[in-house]
């Protein structure tokens, strides 16, 4: 046997032991750290404030890593893997049933095991309205806000979603091409579409109008944005004049430029409310269980609210937080919560119809 | 230098004057006048990087001289491009289009000057039989041998009818066998079509078998512009008269004048006369160079004729080549290595290693240059 | 012998080993997923969790003119970016093979390269802060007296296109010299000598002797403009329109896969029937012109 013919069987005991380690890599065997000691996130941007991560960690023991999304890739992704690779999501309160039922990527939440006197009753009572299942909650109020209207006082004045589409706005003012957008305009439209949400027809029928009446109004958006600094930096820079805005957006533009108003409209404010959420198989249920009772202390929520900018579901947190956002609060909303609507849980089907609705205001011209 | 290509009253199609061309620092072609008659074949003789393959791209227009000027058929050609000289070129390695059959690569040039179709195709159709290509015309170019595409190269050339032919070495790809052949080839074609062919090569063969005139050239000017025979019988440089055919150099001093032969000394101590070539002074330094051919063996000093000087030489080895053999021999006293050829009567066939044999040359027939006048 | 055999035996070993990687990787993550895909494709849901086969899918595609019209588009706008990438690219790759030297052409190379140093994300969100309406380029139109107020240089078909073919210019550059590069000069200059202009030996020797590369990076080019998402959704805005887009609003706001699978395979279909349709048009061959990428 040659010398060369021994390096080559050298090369190949290599090899043989390089595809053996990749195939154990491949089938995924584990090597990962103790589940008990980390809590995975999948949340919104500014919901989970570094503060708390550490103060969480020198409690428990417990690493918090977050992962930034938004309602339908916090679905998407957790429907890829079957409620797999986080431990907590915060979807929206109205987006949790029909997630459920199409995609069983949650499970319910043992409440003995949460301090429930802890949160605001009130909000509780909503969520088990619009987050329970065959008799079981998938869901607890976290953070909620309202979607309303933004505009620049020194350009112009507005006082409903559909003066958006004044003349005199033509490519200055913007929305989102996402579902609130849709509700705000069939409320302006003078039809409430929450009371449609079971008449499938009906629905739709009034979907095909609020699709129609934005496609008139496109000419007036610059943009439909896709994330919160997209607007913010569109008002700052007076490219645009008006735009349906988040509450905390809204408040943030105004405490940096008076002229910039955050006002509750005349068809009123969409109200909405994110929540906790377990996801079908999550490693650290007990991890999660001590997340919630940690952060809704009212000390902790109040760290939540300001960095957020708005108020949390914690019972005596907001009493804790910037008395600037609860004046800002009362003047958005002199009659307080009256005039706003909570989004009922979505019935599967109804995000199609929608889908299509906006598919067709994207391509209109 | 100035010189004419042709003695005879013949209109020069392609004229020199001062030409000159500078790369950097390096002088390339150096202040060069010539010019070719009307229907002769013309070499351009040199080593690589003798300044050859600049003058050619400058009459083909791909480069524009520095100085001088280069007249086609009688018209200046400073300022016209490539595209618009009475001139075709055949490129070193052929440059066939491979994109194109045979026949489009002939029709190329016709179609630039905007003759129709059918035209087109009849004249090349015309042109390849006239270079024995006749029907090959739907093949593609590397479907041929290397005989026909350099013959494809000629006829997308000639189709044009240009003043002036330039040939770029375009046998040095071709192997022995075949090179022979096409040299005989070309002289036909170039005597058949009468037009002026310039043709450029490093190999003194190719050269002196193919053209009516050669210019030797060497560092970016002509050393000697003459007939094949010319170069050969009467070099008028030690350059030529070693670069052209074979020869024996002998270098040393000039011990006596004889009328007009010179007696050189080798170093060595060895004696040999030879004809001078210019003034030579004596104990001046000098080569001198002789003929393979024109030294003779003899079985013994009585061979000679007389008058003759005749030495000893051991034979060092046999370099057999048909016609063309020779001996390499060493003189005995001197050490000095000399070549020489082997008669074609087969008188010499018995000839081994280390046999001592006599040698001889006519001093008429072997010339002697002064050393110093290497680069005149 | 038995020697020889195993000798002959280890080195296909050998050769399987080395080949292990790539294979493993296409099985797993392309050929695999497409499968799940094309299954997914397929079928309709009827109820929560409950899926019958179907072509309801690729009906919905045309019978809705929206996604016909978006899928028409998205093909025009991509042949109309990869044939002004090559207008672009030619005289670049042209200068690098032919004219430049040594670091020149290198030099040039960077300049195409550049680009990809940022990631796609951070490159087009700079063009949109040049390109807004307070941008840099509007502001200084305005202060050169060109425009008399700041103009909106985003959200228009023709930022769409500049994107792209900035995004893809490598991408056709690279083929293009490597094509350029083994041209002969000699049948340049022959062509010249022949009496050809310009035009001419552009047309008559340079283009079909690229017409390998040139069909490389169109396939390329266009492959990539199809898929691409980022670039058309960003600098494009409300009016983008692209394909792409509607994939992934398929799969991930609608939460509808079947219908984004259908649309996968839709482009696909649509990129493989133009790479065909580029062959045949070009009179090349698939392999000689995959060895030119």
């Amino acid at each position: 046997m040659t010398s060369s013919f021994d390096l080559r069987r050298g090369r190949l005991r290599c090899a043989r032991l390089a595809l053996c380690a990749a195939l154990a890599g491949l089938l995924g065997l584990p090597a990962h750290a103790d589940d008990s000691k980390t809590l995975r996130i999948i949340t919104w941007a500014d919901y989970v404030p570094a503060e708390l991560i550490s103060k969480f960690k020198q409690e428990t023991g417990i690493q918090v890593q977050v992962t930034l999304s938004n309602n339908e890739e916090i679905i998407s992704k957790l429907r890829a893997t079957g409620g797999a690779g986080f431990d907590l999501a915060q979807p929206s309160q109205d987006r949790i049933v029909g997630a459920q039922q199409e995609f069983r990527i949650y499970r319910p939440f043992d409440l003995s095991k949460v301090k429930m006197e802890q949160f605001v009753p009130g909000l509780l009572d909503t969520i088990r309205k619009n987050a329970t299942l065959d008799g079981k909650l998938y869901g607890l109020p976290y953070v909620w806000g309202t979607e309303g209207l933004v505009y620049n006082s020194k350009k112009t004045s507005i006082a409903d979603y559909r003066d958006l589409c004044r003349p005199e706005l033509r490519g200055r003012s913007a929305v989102r091409l996402k579902r609130p957008t849709l509700m705000a305009f069939a409320l302006a439209l003078g039809t409430n579409p929450f009371a449609l949400y079971n008449d499938t027809k009906a629905y739709t029928a009034l979907m095909e109008k609020v699709g129609q009446t934005l496609i008139a109004c496109k000419p007036n958006f610059r943009f439909f944005y896709d994330n919160k600094d997209q607007l913010l930096n569109g008002m700052r820079s007076g490219e645009v004049y008006a735009a349906m805005m988040w509450d905390s957006g809204g408040w943030a533009l105004n405490r940096e430029n008076p002229d910039i108003k955050f006002i509750n409209p005349r068809s009123g404010a969409v109200a909405w409310m994110d929540t906790f959420a377990m996801p079908a198989r999550g490693r650290n249920e007990a991890g999660v269980y001590a997340w919630i009772n940690f952060v809704m202390r009212p000390e902790n929520a109040a760290k939540v609210g300001k960095s957020i900018g708005n108020f949390t579901a914690a019972k005596g947190a907001d009493e804790l937080m910037d008395p600037r956002l609860r004046q800002q609060f009362n003047e958005t909303f002199p009659e307080g919560l009256k005039n706003i609507k909570w989004y009922p849980a979505i019935p599967p089907g109804l995000e199609e119809i929608e889908g299509g609705v906006m598919d067709r205001v994207k391509a209109a011209n | 230098m100035s010189a004419t290509a042709s003695a005879s009253s013949a209109p020069a199609d392609l004229e020199a004057r001062a030409v000159s061309k500078r790369f950097g620092a390096h002088l390339a072609v150096d202040n060069l006048s010539f010019a070719v008659a009307r229907g002769s074949f013309f070499s351009i003789l040199g080593p690589s990087g003798c300044g050859k393959t600049t003058l050619l791209r400058m009459i083909a227009g791909f480069i524009q001289p520095d100085g001088g000027s280069i007249a086609i058929g009688g018209r200046d050609m400073a300022g016209v491009g490539p595209n618009r000289r009475p001139v075709n070129m055949v490129f070193q390695q052929l440059a066939l289009f491979p994109m194109m059959s045979v026949s489009e690569n002939v029709a190329f040039g016709l179609a630039r000057r905007g003759m129709a179709r059918a035209e087109r195709v009849r004249k090349a159709e015309a042109m390849l039989e006239r270079v024995g290509l006749a029907g090959a015309g739907g093949k593609r170019t590397d479907e041929l041998s290397g005989g026909q595409r350099q013959r494809v190269a000629i006829a997308r050339s000639m189709v044009l009818e240009p003043t002036l032919l330039l040939l770029d070495e375009p046998l040095g790809a071709l192997d022995l066998k075949l090179r022979e052949h096409m040299k005989l080839e070309l002289k036909q074609l170039q005597a058949s079509f009468g037009t002026t062919f310039v043709y450029i090569t490093h190999d003194q063969s190719e050269a002196l078998v193919l053209s009516d005139h050669v210019g030797v050239m060497n560092h970016g000017h002509f050393e000697q512009l003459g007939t094949p025979q010319q170069l050969y019988y009467a070099p008028a440089t030690p350059f030529v008269a070693g670069f052209v055919g074979n020869n024996n150099r002998v270098a040393g001093k000039a011990l006596a004048l004889e009328g007009a032969l010179v007696q050189v000394g080798t170093a060595a101590g060895w004696s040999v006369r030879a004809r001078a070539h210019g003034t030579i002074a004596v104990g001046s330094a000098v080569e001198a160079f002789i003929r393979p051919e024109s030294a003779m063996l003899g079985r013994s000093a009585a061979d000679f004729p007389p008058g003759q000087l005749a030495y000893t030489g051991e034979v060092l080895s046999l370099l057999f080549d048909g016609a063309n053999s020779v001996v390499l021999l060493r003189e005995l006293q001197s050490g000095q290595e000399l070549r020489i050829a082997l008669p074609q009567t087969g008188a010499y066939a018995d000839l081994k290693v280390g046999d001592r044999i006599h040698f001889g040359f006519d001093p008429e027939r072997a010339i002697c240059f002064p050393a110093a006048a290497a680069h005149a | 012998m038995p020697e020889l055999a195993r000798a002959a035996w280890s080195r296909r070993l050998l050769l399987a080993l080395l080949l292990a990687p790539a294979l493993l990787w296409l099985s797993l993550l392309i050929v695999l997923p497409h499968l799940d895909l094309a299954l997914l494709s397929f079928r309709e849901r009827i109820a929560p969790r409950q899926f019958v086969p179907s072509l309801a899918q690729y009906r919905t595609f045309f019978t809705e003119p929206l996604y016909w019209h978006v899928f028409l588009r998205t093909a025009l706008m991509s042949a109309g970016a990869t044939a002004l990438t090559l207008l672009v690219a030619f005289p670049i790759a042209w200068t690098i093979a032919k004219l430049a030297r040594g670091r020149m052409s290198a030099l040039l190379f960077v300049v195409c390269l550049i680009p990809f140093w940022v990631s796609e994300t951070v490159r087009t969100l700079g063009w949109m802060i040049l390109l807004r309406e307070s941008g840099v380029l509007p502001q200084l139109l305005v202060h050169l007296g060109i425009t008399a107020q700041p103009v909106e240089l985003l959200y228009h078909d023709a930022t769409i296109l500049v994107g792209l073919v900035y995004t893809s210019l490598l991408f056709m550059v690279v083929p293009l010299v490597g094509s350029l590069e083994s041209l002969d000069n000699a049948l340049i200059e022959a062509a010249y000598d022949l009496g050809a202009k310009g035009g001419a030996i552009l047309r008559e020797i340079v283009i079909p002797h690229a017409a390998p590369g040139i069909t490389a990076g169109c396939i390329v080019v266009f492959m990539l403009t199809l898929g691409n998402y980022l670039t058309p959704t960003l600098l494009g805005g409300k009016n983008s329109l692209w394909f792409t887009e509607q994939i992934y609003n398929q799969f991930i706001t609608r939460f509808n896969w079947e219908q984004g699978a259908a649309f996968g395979f839709l482009l696909l279909a649509l990129s493989t029937a133009m790479v065909w349709f580029g062959l045949k048009a070009s009179g090349q061959r698939f392999s000689d012109v995959m060895r030119r990428t």
